[in-house]
């Protein structure tokens, strides 16, 4: 079948096999940021934005995404730029492989409650495994990153 | 050593790969390696314990795009380990690549190597198997000289004598002691008798088990796989193939997370064997559910203590055994086991006046056990811990004063470690550190909040090692550029650890350079120099300590060649970082002059290479202290503050050190309180998904706080020791304490679930 989409804001138009996962045809594309980690729906990993709201791409199929709009971290270098160094300072990076789920969520989150406390991060973020850093360093670096918008002026406020 | 000032060392620098990984470039195995391979997949047994009686093919080989159908009559006939450890391994040699004796749910029985991910499940299907099925081994306590053998063929062989015997499902076993154990024992005012039992529990490290393969350009076998182990899994590759080293290269690209899972070359073999058949690249990734149920996990043990001390809480002696169960392979069998008693017990050095450690190693037909995060130390410091707390219970003394009476402290010989003398030991500062600001006085007593829940706090210490003593060789090579920066080629695996970060800031240190200075690489067996892989907590303090010999070197060698453009002796001149200058003027020559000069009319190669190795293990130390609120309705367990006070010597890198700790606690939080490891009464396992094996999320881990009390170890690299490992040891203990505290009940297996605390609270009000 035929399907059509918009992928980090250039139309995509290609024939695929019906059963094909939206994760599986995002790396096909080239977007190797989306990764798989675990097939039940568990672990975040494969988080993309649809029409700008978080989905798991391991759990929808390549043709319901035709007609939308999907954006990958390859599309959104600049947005997650502004905040991950202050992960990375945190060393919560670690192994990397759960990053760029998390740093999706994380720009979904800080889109829809900009300023968000302790809670709202954990509970925004809880589906975000990660099995490295034990959590409480990629909450470290969100809240510095907070901070130092804050006292920039909130310019970088959505 | 802690007062001095250094400009690159005990920094929080990022780590150098930080920005690729957190903006999500294409980096791992499954990212750079073509699309156009061989997709491999495995048919897996069904039955925990078969023979394969006749096995057909046809129908699968006829699926459009099927390359290769393989059986175990396809296969070498030399039995090999998949364990990635120093030769000749202390596992036994029990594997094929495939078996027609197959020993566990899960185990291979067929490969399918196909153009499309589609047609390796058509084919799978299409696979028709005849299994004779046998009883299993699926108790490991009735396993030993159960009639029943997991590994009856006659070409089992152990390449170390580690007291192993297949024909009594045995794969190691052993008994140590000091002093005499029954007379101390005899003359103790108490001795506690427990028995405690700690589960497979899985790495689940983010990135499953994956390897890519294919015939390089002079048609040597080019492996790219997500491990922890190069050199090992070279020869293992060798073995397992039958072809000769020179004709195989491992390298490993960025890896998603090791925790020792990747210390064994869990799938590398079949892609392999794949390529090698066909000549085509071929790509093996597994699933969860795969990695869940035919990984690599924790060994299985019960661990029964004697624990002999004084009414005054002088402990005396401590009689250990484990009973290991290492699944239906031996991989990290026998050493695993060693340090459930070589890693504990010596925590106790203080008054010990006598101790016993035995263990038995069996086989199962369960999944095949191996490296994890702790190896051993882990399960033996959960059992040791929980007897201290069950005997400062007994006394009605604080845990923590019973604690400082008899732990180890610094300059004391270790007659239960190696005899090792503990050279660095601050966890006694860890311990007193800890007290205060987690405010133990104040958690301790348990606190009823009125709602049906109640507040407790709990305790543990926890050590482990840095590197396998007189066994671990660490490499670093180092080179200079033209414009004076260098290069720093290491064999060590960067898991996500950051220890190719570490390693350049002790370059940079030594060096007296910027870390942007230092461009690492690794690990590729045709590029790195011998390293033996990044596991046992021995790359800070073994590779660290290599990186320092290269550059002492290095230096010389630099000196020589400006020697030379200064027309003096070698001896005659300075490094000072940017620049070489003669010690009697100020006539200089800059590092860019000399790196110049190196690749002009120079017979001095401005590069070296440099090994190192330690005899002693020094042990790194911690302290770990939980407060919970436990549910008496639904015995829930919330975790509200977890603290921790950590010696690791000298930190290199504050931040990733601190984070390697809140990791552990995490990940020891999880197998403690939700990760469970559960089979059907056939062998099958239930923890095939996140759905039932759940990770803890960051809604379960409370507050963590970490801090460090500095030791110098005069053997480590600036006084470095480990941290990688040590940091999964006190959460079980502690919190099996804290929910003693809270419930009056202990648990003596891990995980305590909600529903085993909620059932214990139930029959405690019954009885």
């Amino acid at each position: 079948m035929e399907i059509k989409l918009t992928l980090n804001g250039k139309t995509v138009t290609d024939r695929i096999d019906p059963d094909l996962l939206l994760i599986d045809f995002l790396r096909t594309h080239g977007c190797y940021s989306v990764k798989r980690g675990c097939e039940t729906s568990n672990c975040g990993l494969c988080t993309v934005l649809m029409d700008e709201k978080p989905i798991l791409s391991c759990s929808m199929l390549a043709a319901r995404a035709s007609g939308h709009s999907i954006r990958t971290l390859e599309g959104l270098q600049e947005e997650a730029a502004d905040f991950v160094g202050f992960i990375a300072d945190q060393g919560a990076d670690q192994c990397g492989f759960c990053n760029p789920g998390f740093v999706m969520n994380t720009i979904a989150l800080l889109r829809e409650i900009p300023d968000p406390t302790d809670d709202q991060i954990r509970s925004y973020l809880a589906g975000n495994l990660c099995r490295c850093s034990g959590y409480d360093g990629q909450l470290r670096g969100i809240r510095s990153y907070l901070e130092s918008r804050r006292e920039k002026g909130g310019s970088h406020g959505k | 050593m802690e007062n001095k000032e250094y400009r690159s060392i005990h920094k929080s620098v990022r780590k150098k790969d930080s920005m690729q990984l957190l903006l999500g470039k294409p980096v791992y195995m499954d990212d750079i390696t073509p699309k156009d391979a061989l997709v491999v997949k495995l048919l897996r047994s069904p039955h925990a314990n078969a023979i394969v009686r006749s096995i057909d093919v046809s129908a699968a080989k006829k699926v459009p795009g099927v390359e290769a159908v393989y059986t175990w009559e396809d296969v070498p006939q030399n039995r090999f380990t998949i364990a990635g450890q120093t030769y000749p391994e202390p596992s036994p040699y029990d594997r094929l690549i495939l078996d027609r004796h197959v020993r566990f749910v899960g185990d291979a029985v067929a490969i399918v190597a196909a153009e499309t991910e589609k047609a390796a499940l058509t084919a799978l299907r299409l696979i028709r198997v005849v299994y004779d099925v046998l009883e299993p081994v699926l108790d490991f306590r009735t396993a030993k000289d159960n009639p029943v053998l997991v590994h009856p063929e006659d070409d089992w062989y152990p390449p170390c004598p580690v007291g192993g015997d297949n024909r009594r499902n045995l794969v190691a076993s052993d008994v140590s002691e000091d002093g005499d154990v029954e007379a101390v024992l005899k003359d103790c005012h108490i001795v506690l008798e427990r028995t405690y039992h700690t589960k497979a529990f899985n790495q689940a490290m983010m990135e499953t088990f994956r390897t890519y393969t294919e015939m390089d350009r002079y048609g040597r076998l080019h492996v790219i796989s997500s491990t922890q182990i190069v050199f090992h899994c070279r020869r293992i590759l060798s073995h397992a193939l039958g072809i000769p080293k020179s004709r195989i290269r491992v390298e490993k690209p960025r890896i998603g997370g090791g925790f020792g899972a990747k210390q064994t070359a869990v799938c590398e073999v079949y892609p392999a064997f794949v390529t090698l058949k066909t000549g085509r690249p071929a790509k093996l990734i597994y699933t969860r559910e795969e990695s869940q149920i035919a990984g690599s996990p924790r060994h299985e043990m019960e661990i029964r203590i004697r624990l002999g001390a004084d009414r005054d809480g002088k402990i005396r002696c401590v009689d250990l055994y484990t009973l290991s169960n290492t699944g239906a392979y031996g991989e990290h069998g026998p050493t695993t086991v060693g340090l459930s008693g070589h890693k504990s017990i010596p925590l106790y050095t203080g008054n010990l006046e006598a101790y016993r450690f035995g263990y038995d190693v069996v086989y199962t037909n369960m999944q095949a056990s191996g490296a994890y995060r702790g190896y051993g130390a882990t399960q033996g410091i959960y059992a040791l811990e929980t007897i201290v707390n069950e005997l400062a219970e007994q006394l009605g003394m604080d845990p923590t004063v019973l604690r400082d009476k008899n732990m180890v402290k610094e300059g004391m010989r270790m007659p239960a470690y190696y005899n090792e003398e503990a050279n660095a030991c601050a966890l006694d500062r860890c311990m007193q550190h800890c007290r205060e600001i987690f405010h133990w006085e104040e958690k301790y007593p348990v606190r009823d909040m009125g709602n049906g829940k109640v507040r407790a706090a709990g305790v543990a210490m926890a050590m482990q090692g840095s590197c396998i003593s007189r066994v671990d060789v660490g490499s670093a090579t180092l080179k200079l550029s033209e414009d004076g920066t260098y290069n720093l080629i290491i064999g060590a695996a960067d898991m996500g650890t950051g220890c190719d970060t570490i390693l350049a800031q002790m370059a940079a240190e030594c060096m007296d350079c910027s870390i942007d200075d230092v461009a690492v690489f690794g690990a590729d067996t045709d590029a790195s120099p011998y390293d033996s892989g990044s596991y046992a907590s021995s790359t800070t303090y073994v590779t660290g300590k290599a990186v320092e010999k290269a550059c002492a070197q290095l230096k010389e060698k630099i000196c020589s060649i400006a020697a030379e453009m200064l027309d003096c002796r070698p001896q005659d001149v300075l490094f000072e970082g940017k620049r070489v200058r003669r010690i009697d003027s100020d006539r200089a020559v800059s590092l860019e002059q000399i790196a110049y000069k190196s690749q002009v009319f120079n017979n001095t190669a401005a590069e070296v290479t440099a090994s190192h190795s330690s005899p002693v293990s020094p042990p790194p130390y911690m302290v770990g202290m939980v407060e919970i609120e436990l549910d008496k309705d639904t015995g829930l367990v919330t975790v509200l503050d977890y603290m921790a006070v950590v010696d690791c010597g000298i930190p290199i890198n504050p931040a990733l050190a601190r984070i390697q700790t809140e990791g552990g606690i995490v990940q020891g939080i999880g197998h403690t309180l939700t990760e469970d490891v559960r089979y059907d009464g056939k062998g099958r396992p239930i923890h095939s998904s996140f759905l039932q094996y759940k990770l803890p999320t960051r809604l379960d881990m409370g507050k963590l706080r970490v801090e460090f009390e500095h030791s110098c170890e005069p053997t480590g690299p600036f006084g470095a020791k480990s941290i990688g490992e040590i940091v999964i040891n006190t959460p079980a203990p502690a919190l099996t304490h804290a929910i003693y505290r809270a419930t009056g009940v202990w648990h003596r297996e891990i995980p305590i679930t909600p529903e085993k605390i909620a059932l214990s609270l139930t029959e405690k009000n019954n009885a």
